[in-house]
């Protein structure tokens, strides 16, 4: 795991941004050769607030992606098990996902994979914890009986077979979250720390959230941040990476 | 990439680089077309997994919808209260002309004019969408003969009349025919007003005061019969009393019914109303102002002499007075330069100038599902302006109809 400690919240943004990007330039997408960016899903379709809308107004109306590209959970869809099992295929069909980029939530969830969650499970419907109800509340005005109590999720180990994981942790309610993620074992109750056994793991998170993290260990994270930074520095467009890529360079790892 | 041919073959548009008006706010959003309509581009994303077919870069223009002229008696030589027999190309003249000044669609404005006039005039005057050949009419104008005499402004005395004999059918005796009139001015204090405004409310059409010596109550009355418009504030009006404001005094009058707001037209070219009094109106009651230009047939041209109706009027610089008088009668004023005096003169904000002159008016006609907003699914007129509100491109219908000439002035 490499675990990148940011100052605040706006940094640790950018510094994810710049990964992201640069990780995309290196991999050198074209037709036929996708980029597969996973991204944990939400609430449904209908509701202004919706997920679709989040993602159109936050993303892809500021991007030039094809429409037919974009994959998204139907949580109206007929048959929710078929829809979860369809999932699967297309992103077996993408050649499987490139980079997962998530959250973690204060409970140590994964997308909507949830404390009890099998740290093998598949895209299915999950229902959801009192706790992501009560959080999604103000999406619908504070109305408790409106909020969805079921959602569809990519599964634990949907994400752990990405070939590289990201995590975005911030704020202090997350600090306990983050301790039992890397700290502590694997544990089915908390999710997020089935990410010890996958090969290829980075945390990006600010100062806030590791307050329950042992001091010994922030400070050997941010003594690598020197390394680490250069993951982030800018990279040559996709063109002249082509040029780059037969002159093969290893790419760092730890 | 291709749209989804399933739903529809027609091109879409994507203008990018640009702040639009929307939600009365400048944001930085692109706009997206297809087939003369404002297209929501989350659902041609994601329902229709189309993308846009050509994408323009509007270099950081303000795109702003349409503007709408409810008070244009003529300009560049022709008068809409003259039964020439060249009435069509004068009008679509005009309509073509007004298109470098930012207007999409306008009410052709009649004067008091003898009854003769109307009964020519009208049947050519017809609704219909603008384009290319220029801006969409919505309707006429007729701004008398229904008027107060002592307020007759520039109105020629002998044609002024009463509807207190037939009321309603007098007035259609008048007009003749009423089929594409929008709007009617007429001063509310004349005998049976208030069921001369019933019917005409009743048919669609919006009822205008002024030109009007009416008390406030007798202006009240008149709202609740129906009548949601004043022509040109503080002009051919009983001047504001702090013991009887007037039609004035609609601007804050709490006898207005629930859910109706009044309208009010300022002409807002800096000699019909002085900034102050702007000023008052505009931050006594900001949502019910409707800029409007009351051009006349000078406008567009040089100094001189020009008809308005049955008078002959004399330009002077921005001044146009009745040959010989001090009386003003109508302007020379553009719509765009309207908007930019009103924003210096009032101070007001970008997005509420751009408004005045495009959401209000299509809010008193009550068409703002389809003109005046740059909403999903309305009507693509807009144009592109800079930062001075100088107006660089025209487009209706999502088609270009009017662009700036770089070389030229």
């Amino acid at each position: 795991m490499k675990l990148i400690i940011l100052d605040n919240y706006s940094q640790a943004s950018e510094w994810a941004a710049k990964y992201i990007r640069n990780r995309i330039v290196q991999f050198g997408p074209g037709p036929g050769r996708f980029f597969t960016l996973g991204l944990p899903t939400g609430l449904p379709r209908d509701h202004p607030e919706s997920y679709h809308s989040f993602m159109w107004n936050n993303f892809f109306k500021h991007i030039d992606i094809s429409p037919e590209n974009v994959h998204i959970l139907d949580g109206n869809a007929p048959d929710l098990q078929a829809e979860c099992d369809a999932f699967e295929e297309k992103i077996k069909a993408a050649g499987g996902i490139e980079l997962f980029v998530g959250g973690i939530g204060p409970d140590g969830h994964i997308a909507f994979n949830e404390p009890g969650s099998s740290l093998v499970s598949r895209t299915r419907v999950k229902t959801l914890a009192m706790d992501t109800i009560l959080a999604n509340a103000r999406f619908f005005d504070g109305d408790l009986s409106k909020v969805p109590t079921m959602a569809l999720t990519v599964g634990v180990g949907t994400v752990m077979d990405a070939r590289e994981v990201m995590i975005l942790i911030t704020g202090a309610h997350k600090a306990f979250a983050l301790y039992k993620a890397i700290e502590d074992g694997v544990n089915h109750m908390w999710t997020v720390s089935a990410f010890q056994q996958h090969p290829n793991t980075v945390f990006v998170c600010d100062e806030d959230a590791t307050l329950e993290l042992k001091v010994k260990t922030v400070k050997y994270f941010k003594g690598l941040m020197l390394v680490h930074n250069k993951l982030v520095e800018p990279l040559y467009s996709m063109k002249e990476m082509e040029t780059e890529r037969s002159q093969s360079k290893k790419p760092y790892s730890d | 990439m291709p749209s989804n041919k399933s739903v529809s073959d027609a091109p879409i548009v994507q203008f990018t680089n640009c702040r639009i008006l929307r939600d009365h706010q400048l944001q930085r959003e692109d706009l997206w077309v297809r087939e003369g309509k404002i297209l929501n581009p989350e659902k041609l994303f994601f329902d229709e997994k189309g993308s846009a077919d050509v994408q323009l870069d509007c270099k950081d223009s303000i795109i702003a919808p349409g503007f709408i002229d409810v008070q244009i008696n003529g300009g560049f030589g022709v008068d809409f209260s003259l039964a020439t027999d060249d009435f069509k190309s004068g009008i679509d003249l005009v309509g073509q002309k007004i298109l470098s000044h930012g207007v999409t669609s306008f009410c052709p404005t009649l004067v008091t004019s003898p009854s003769s006039v109307y009964h020519q005039v009208l049947p050519q005057i017809s609704v219909r969408n603008g384009g290319a050949h220029g801006a969409g009419i919505l309707g006429a104008h007729l701004e008398g003969p229904f008027i107060s005499k002592e307020k007759k402004g520039a109105h020629p005395e002998h044609c002024l009349r009463t509807f207190e004999a037939g009321a309603f059918q007098d007035l259609l005796a008048t007009y003749g025919c009423l089929d594409c009139v929008q709007i009617v001015t007429l001063a509310p204090e004349m005998r049976r007003s208030s069921e001369v405004i019933r019917e005409l409310t009743k048919r669609g059409i919006c009822v205008s005061l002024g030109h009007s010596v009416a008390n406030l109550s007798q202006a009240e009355e008149a709202v609740q019969h129906g009548a949601t418009f004043i022509t040109h504030l503080f002009n051919a009006m009983l001047p504001f009393h702090h013991r009887d404001p007037g039609i004035v005094g609609l601007l804050t009058s709490d006898r207005i019914p629930a859910g109706r707001r009044v309208f009010y037209g300022m002409i807002s070219d800096g000699i019909h109303t002085n900034p102050a009094a702007l000023r008052i109106a505009h931050r006594a009651h900001p949502k019910g102002l409707v800029l409007v230009t009351d051009a006349m047939a000078g406008m567009g041209l040089a100094p001189g002499r020009h008809t308005l109706g049955q008078q002959v009027v004399e330009i002077d610089g921005l001044n146009t007075y009745i040959a010989g008088t001090k009386t003003l009668s109508g302007s020379v004023a553009t719509m765009d330069t309207c908007v930019r005096h009103f924003q210096e003169a009032t101070g007001c904000s970008v997005e509420a100038a751009l408004e005045a002159a495009s959401l209000h008016p299509a809010q008193l006609l009550g068409i703002e599902h389809k003109k005046g907003t740059l909403n999903y699914d309305s009507d693509a007129d807009f144009l592109m302006l800079n930062d001075s509100l100088y107006v660089q491109a025209t487009y209706i219908a999502g088609k270009e109809v009017w662009r700036q000439d770089v070389s030229g002035m």
